[in-house]
């Protein structure tokens, strides 16, 4: 732990106590946010989402649907904020891009052949200078698993320095994909070679395998985060993905967030959600503690 | 050695679970001499809320099942309470009714729950019109299940009451959440247990026990959910749950019947939770040989 980046030695990661984190995540998930706090939370937590799209069904007009929704959560709901990008294929970019307008929403885009990335180096740095060039704010890069798995830290930590580069000034969040990473130990290690490589963000999942972000994933590669700042000062974004779909299990992500990262983190500049139904969850939510009226789910846009 | 009976915990049923409320509150339920019977889970807005999100969740699969296969779930759910007859029996008399009301409460149920089950694929064929058009049209009329329908059972006639009021519902393919009679709940709970085990999906029929006073502003005021049936006469009740539903246009029908009159059942309680759905379809399309009907 004591070497410097990028001599560090990947296969000598810390590993996790198993037990310990469920437990910990039990713990900090039988915390109660009710009534004005609750209703910050949500809010805060609505104004963390990547509201997303990634079928290969997506069309524009999907995508413009997506983007009006973004900038349109529930405007029955006077004060709400709004979400903090939308995600969509590179493809897609432009046309998010033009359908946003002006609005603070930014654009994050997936890229290196997402979700399973099994392509050549050429082919994802391509894709991900693509995406930049249509106008991507930010990238959601995938690691090679395969190499992960079969120990070629350095592989896979020189792929993701190669797409930081290739990012120019866009923020790149590394999909580690845990569902397919078996061990916590292995999501430890993941997240050590993202940072260390670069990744301004460390994301959990893709949403196309399961499970995606569960509390333990998340609150592992949170002690990633914060081990790596203490020992370098560098703060690192996380964003968990896929599963998050109640507003419960939002406000239980940020207790993980403000318990292990403190309140620096919570922000959209350094937390995001990536989720598609959370943000009718949250607004459900919202909307009952404004008019005391559980909601149903026809009152809201799906899309 | 003397042993010890093992009492039973009576829980709430949601989803096909039987869990106890979330709130951990609970009333005791006492005979007409004090005596306690049980502790009752003193169900809150969220275990009703809770409900919901489980009948909504089955709806698309009740609402799609076949009409004969709906009959035959009713018709299983009959069968299963006749096996358990003395269970009943013995609960309805502990909650005060003789040997001879509990045996005639019982024998009423069940029939009632054979008689839905008919009802199940034929109401359909009554209610459904062709009706005549300007046009060369057909336009056909025809019901179908509201969705998620929260009932207030009777609270003098707990399990016949009860049975009453949900089988009709479910007969036409909607999904209940149905708050149980506060003084006599425990063959409602122990009806919950004969659902459990007769091939109805969890879900479909979600039964709490508790404070009509409490819940009955979360019944009507819940926009996730599509009728409220309130069986009683509290005329204070009745205006909240009127006034409160319509936030949603939610309809109300309100019942104050002698359930335990076997007269009283008939295919309006199935239509009344029912919506008419009327569809236009051109002559000159039906069939690809172009024939004119």
């Amino acid at each position: 732990m004591q070497q410097k980046s990028p001599a560090y030695d990947f296969s000598h990661s810390p590993v996790v106590d198993q037990v310990g984190i469920d437990e910990r995540v039990s713990r900090l998930n039988s915390r109660s946010i009710k009534k004005s706090s609750k209703v910050a939370g949500l809010k805060l937590a609505l104004n963390m989402i990547d509201l997303t799209t990634l079928e290969g069904k997506d069309t524009e007009g999907k995508v413009k649907q997506m983007c009006y929704k973004a900038m349109h959560l529930h405007d029955h709901l006077p004060g709400l904020p709004g979400v903090a990008a939308v995600c969509v294929y590179p493809t897609m970019v432009r046309t998010a891009r033009k359908a946003l307008g002006d609005s603070a929403i930014k654009v994050a885009s997936v890229a290196t052949a997402f979700p399973s990335g099994q392509s050549t180096a050429e082919i994802k740095i391509a894709d991900t200078k693509f995406a930049v060039s249509e106008g991507a704010d930010e990238v959601d890069m995938v690691i090679s698993r395969g190499a992960f798995l079969t120990g070629n830290y350095n592989y896979v930590f020189d792929e993701i320095a190669a797409i930081k580069e290739a990012c120019g000034n866009a923020r790149l969040k590394v999909i580690l994909e845990t569902g397919e990473l078996s061990t916590l130990d292995n999501v430890r290690r993941a997240s050590e070679i993202a940072m260390r490589a670069g990744a301004d963000f460390i994301k959990t999942s893709t949403g196309k395998v399961q499970p995606a972000a569960t509390p333990q994933v998340t609150l592992v590669m949170l002690e990633a985060i914060r081990d790596y700042y203490f020992e370098t000062g560098i703060m690192i974004g996380m964003k968990p993905a896929g599963g998050i779909s109640t507003a419960k299990g939002a406000l239980q992500n940020l207790v993980m967030v403000k318990e292990t990262l403190g309140n620096a983190w919570l922000n959209n500049h350094w937390f995001r959600f990536g989720a598609s139904s959370l943000a009718n969850d949250i607004l459900m939510q919202l909307a009952k503690e404004t008019t005391g009226a559980y909601q149903g789910g026809d009152y809201f846009s799906k899309d | 050695m003397e042993r010890i009976e093992i009492q039973k915990t009576y829980k709430l049923y949601i989803g096909g679970q039987f869990p106890r409320t979330e709130s951990g509150r609970y009333y005791t339920l006492t005979d007409k001499k004090g005596k306690v019977l049980a502790n009752i889970c003193q169900g809150s807005r969220k275990d009703f809320r809770n409900a919901v999100v489980a009948a909504r969740g089955a709806f698309a699969g009740w609402s799609g099942r076949n009409a004969y296969n709906r009959s035959q779930v009713l018709y299983r759910i009959a069968e299963m309470l006749e096996g358990r007859r003395s269970q009943f029996e013995a609960e309805l008399i502990l909650q005060g009714e003789t040997i001879f009301a509990a045996k005639k409460e019982i024998s009423l149920a069940i029939d009632r729950l054979v008689y839905y089950a008919g009802w199940c694929d034929k109401y359909m064929q009554v209610f459904s019109s062709v009706n005549p058009v300007q046009s060369s049209h057909f336009n056909f009329s025809l019901p179908e299940p509201s969705g998620v329908v929260a009932i207030v059972a009777p609270q003098e006639s707990g399990f016949a009451g009860l049975i009453s009021a949900i089988a009709p519902v479910i007969a036409g393919g909607n999904c209940c959440v149905a708050l149980a009679s506060e003084k006599k709940p425990l063959s409602a709970i122990s009806f919950a247990e004969v659902l459990a085990t007769s091939d109805l999906p969890g879900g479909v029929v979600n039964i709490l026990t508790g404070n009509t006073k409490e819940l009955l502003t979360h019944m009507a005021s819940h926009m996730d959910v599509n009728a409220l049936v309130y069986c009683g006469k509290n005329k204070d009740e009745i205006k909240l749950a009127r006034e409160t539903a319509a936030n949603n246009v939610k309809r109300v029908f309100v019942y104050d019947k002698n359930w335990n009159d076997p007269a009283e059942q008939n295919p309006y309680y199935i239509l009344d939770t029912q919506e008419i759905k009327t569809t236009w379809h051109p002559v000159e399309n039906i069939g690809t040989s172009g024939a004119k009907y």
